[in-house]
């Protein structure tokens, strides 16, 4: 069990005014009283992770209670408004919060497509009613999300997409097809971009919500190389959505997946921060062993790793200045364009090199010992990192055209 | 404390960004380079420096100074590194200021710090003894002698070594520690060779003979000496590394205009993605060790006299990103170029020659990953 250390008692002491250190003295206290034991270990695999909604079964009373205890403070969505089930917490105060989760080794109560992505969408573009009605749920871990973009023929090109919404005065029906659908099977609501106009490319794309029990909607998984299926093919068919689900204006909708996607790929950016439950090289020395001057028994792979490591701990300096220069209104709107780019690559660095730590012991594919094939399938999962949300080289396109200014299409 | 610079070190920044590209463009180094320069450096700018008070940032008030802290003096320098600049700054105003400051008796403190934040001496550390940095193996020896001390050794890249005033020299004593001990110029058995270097700018080769020095030449407790060193060299590391990530921001800004400009097959060569991919993954590597090196700023601020263990990663990681990075950036630049990029009338070479020299200077990035997997436990 980690312990506080000297390194965390300096981040206290640098707090910027003593009601900022109170709040974390008085954080750290609750965390303490409320974090229950079990949810202070590093989690075995990704199964144990809480993703909420209709359909989830808890893997222990603990996860439960973690989740219970930490929406009922309004944490799981630490700067939303009472309102909308938050905390109405400081952009600071929210930092000192993530700051004593990390230092504590706390789990994250609620994983949530809604909370990365929907529900900053839906503050910015909302009306009240649908905020009220959508964003409680979405703190509490009742309603699952997920995000029906990608088409077959609308990767990259997400703005090309074909899904028609025709409208039939109060309501909209949906017919077409949406494709690496995340976790679509498992979700109760989706939020959906529909072509309501021919005519434009851009200006021609609505946002909707509905709900994934309607009649008309259908899921299929898709079998990736990993042997999960966390993507779906959805297909809907004639789909009634309506109009009280459409968020912000009609043929308006591409400004808020503008806005969207830069928080999934704020989301996706942060698995490059997401340390492994216990550092590289330290897992390394673990398996592999150290010679007699105590380095790592391998000293190419140790190069690599130690390498890797740098930058790991300079992109998690990144992702905190990344947040400080967004409360500041100093960052560049195509700033999460770079984090997700780089974040996402660093995330394949490092399951290259824990496949490597681990060489042939990782390699089981159906053992208990392996825990079926966990190590392997995790890696093949993170070779998406780079592709979904948008791929490293459409991240590194508006890099260059938005941030950069570099000329061109 | 947030990751960014306060509305105080951005005014800091503005105003000695406008000092320098007013009195020290790039065209300065130029300069001192083809005239041989005696010095190596402009007198009337050091001057000037000690004025507008760069030069005792880190030295307390009390002794003349600003008692400002390590992300002042970053500042400072990523503008010096932006016009590539030559000056005793680093080795002076940053390295040995701190040295003395961290360790120097009220009596060396008095005697040196003053004239050190007016640019009345130039004092410089004397560490390197190979053609790698290893401050943990020094063959320098320091041995007692009645009642002072005896060093003999030889050392190499003493930055501007040739026009200092006082040296502090690192020695292994005879019970194995580090001492470090402060020897004027001009002493008996100390012979200065000016090594002109690469970048233009200024170093020396130390031969030290049977030099004798008091008792009162010893910085600090002997025990404490290799702290002292190792708080000492994480200073000039941050401040290398902030001149490095300024000379490869100003590098990558010259190369985006010269690409948003320059035309090949009908288009503007920064049209071709080939080009722009290189360009904004090059931005990311900028953005992020930039934010490595303020977080190590900010680490020694908090701690420099027990520098725990997380503040010598934090250094570690810095310099090794800004050494890569601003590697990186002057290498882009120069192909980016194209063949104006190889001539020595433009300026983009000078930017190379000077990121050489700071990757090397105090490790280089493979030193400080290897330092950092050190203190990783592996």
């Amino acid at each position: 069990m980690a312990t506080p250390t000297a390194a965390d008692a300096a981040v206290g002491a640098a707090d910027a005014s003593p009601e900022l250190a109170e709040f974390r003295a008085q954080t750290r206290a609750w965390l303490l009283a409320n974090c229950p034991p079990e949810m202070r270990q590093p989690m075995a695999s990704e199964d144990e992770v809480c993703w909420g909604g209709r359909k989830f079964h808890f893997h222990s009373p603990a996860q439960q209670l973690w989740l219970q205890r930490m929406a009922e403070r309004g944490w799981t969505v630490p700067t939303w408004p009472r309102a909308y089930g938050g905390a109405g917490l400081s952009g600071q105060q929210a930092k000192v919060l993530a700051q004593e989760l990390r230092a504590l080794n706390c789990r994250s109560p609620l994983n949530s497509f809604g909370i990365w992505m929907l529900g900053p969408a839906l503050l910015q573009f909302g009306t009240e009613a649908q905020k009220l009605e959508h964003l409680p749920p979405i703190a509490c871990g009742e309603i699952r999300w997920c995000q029906g973009y990608s088409e077959p023929n609308a990767g990259s090109d997400l703005a090309s997409l074909a899904t028609r919404a025709e409208d039939r005065g109060d309501h909209f029906v949906v017919n077409g097809q949406k494709i690496w659908t995340s976790y679509a099977d498992k979700a109760d609501w989706i939020f959906c971009l529909v072509r309501t106009d021919t005519a434009s490319k851009h200006n021609g794309i609505s946002f909707v919500l509905f709900d994934m029990a309607s009649p008309g909607v259908r899921t299929q998984p898709i079998a990736l190389i990993s042997g999960a299926s966390p993507f779906c093919e959805t297909f809907f068919d004639d789909v009634r959505v309506d109009k009280r689900n459409l968020v912000g204006g009609l043929n308006k909708g591409w400004d808020v997946a503008k806005v969207l996607l830069g928080h999934e790929r704020a989301m996706i950016g942060s698995i490059g921060d997401r340390a492994a439950a216990k550092p590289l090289g330290q897992q390394a020395a673990a398996a592999i062993g150290l010679d007699a001057q105590g380095r790592l028994a391998d000293p190419l792979l140790r190069a690599q790793i130690a390498e890797f490591e740098c930058d790991e701990a300079a992109f998690r300096a990144m992702m905190e200045r990344a947040g400080d220069l967004s409360r500041g209104k100093q960052a560049h709107p195509g700033l999460p364009s770079m984090l997700k780019y780089y974040g996402a690559e660093l995330n394949k660095r490092r399951w290259e090199l824990l496949m490597a730590v681990y060489g042939a012991d990782a390699l089981e594919w159906d053992s208990d010992r392996s825990r079926h094939g966990d190590r392997a399938r995790t890696w093949l999962r993170t070779k998406a990192n780079s592709i979904e949300g948008g791929t490293s080289e459409v991240q590194l396109n508006i890099v260059a055209k938005r941030i950069l200014e570099l000329p061109g299409v | 404390m947030a990751l960014m610079l306060t509305d105080e070190q951005t005014q800091l920044r503005d105003s000695v960004r406008d000092f320098l590209s007013e009195q020290s463009p790039v065209a300065a180094l130029r300069q001192l380079r083809d005239s041989a320069d005696a010095s190596g450096f402009s007198r009337p700018l050091w001057a000037r420096f000690a004025e507008m008070g760069y030069c005792g940032m880190l030295v307390p008030e009390a002794h003349g100074g600003l008692g400002l802290g390590h992300v002042e003096a970053g500042v400072v320098m990523e503008q010096i590194g932006r016009q590539l600049c030559a000056s005793p700054l680093l080795a002076s105003g940053i390295v040995a200021s701190t040295a003395l400051k961290l360790a120097g008796s009220a009596a060396q403190q008095a005697a040196w710090l003053p004239r050190l934040a007016a640019a009345q001496a130039i004092a410089t550390l004397a560490v390197d003894e190979r053609a790698k940095h290893r401050p943990q193996a020094l063959a320098t020896s320091a041995r007692a002698e009645g009642s002072g001390w005896v060093l003999d050794g030889a050392k190499t890249l003493v930055l501007d070594g040739h026009v200092a005033d006082l040296f502090i020299v690192a020695a292994a004593l005879p019970s194995g520690a580090t001492g470090l001990f402060l020897l004027p110029a001009g002493t008996r058995g100390l012979a200065v060779e000016r090594t002109v270097m690469v970048d233009a700018h200024n170093a020396a080769r130390l031969q030290l003979q049977a030099v004798q020095l008091g008792a009162d030449a010893l910085l600090g407790k002997p025990e404490a000496g290799a702290a002292t060193l190792d708080a000492t060299l994480a200073a000039g590391r941050c401040a290398a590394a902030a001149e490095l990530l300024g000379l490869a921001d100003e590098v990558f800004a010259r190369t985006l205009d010269y690409i948003k400009q320059r035309r090949q097959f009908g288009k503007l060569i920064g049209e071709f993605q080939g080009l722009q991919h290189r360009a904004a993954v090059l931005y990311a590597d900028l953005e992020i060790s930039r934010a490595a090196l303020l977080q190590a700023q900010q680490a020694l601020d908090a701690d420099l006299h027990t520098a725990a263990a997380s503040t010598k990663a934090a250094v570690a990681v810095a310099k090794a990103r800004a050494g890569r990075t601003a590697t990186t950036a002057v290498q882009e630049g120069v192909q980016m170029h194209g063949g104006m990029g190889m001539t020595d009338a433009f300026d983009i070479g000078f930017f190379m020659k000077r990121a050489r020299v700071l990757q090397e200077l105090w490790g280089d990035s493979h030193f400080h990953a290897d330092a950092f997997a050190t203190h990783q436990g592996y």
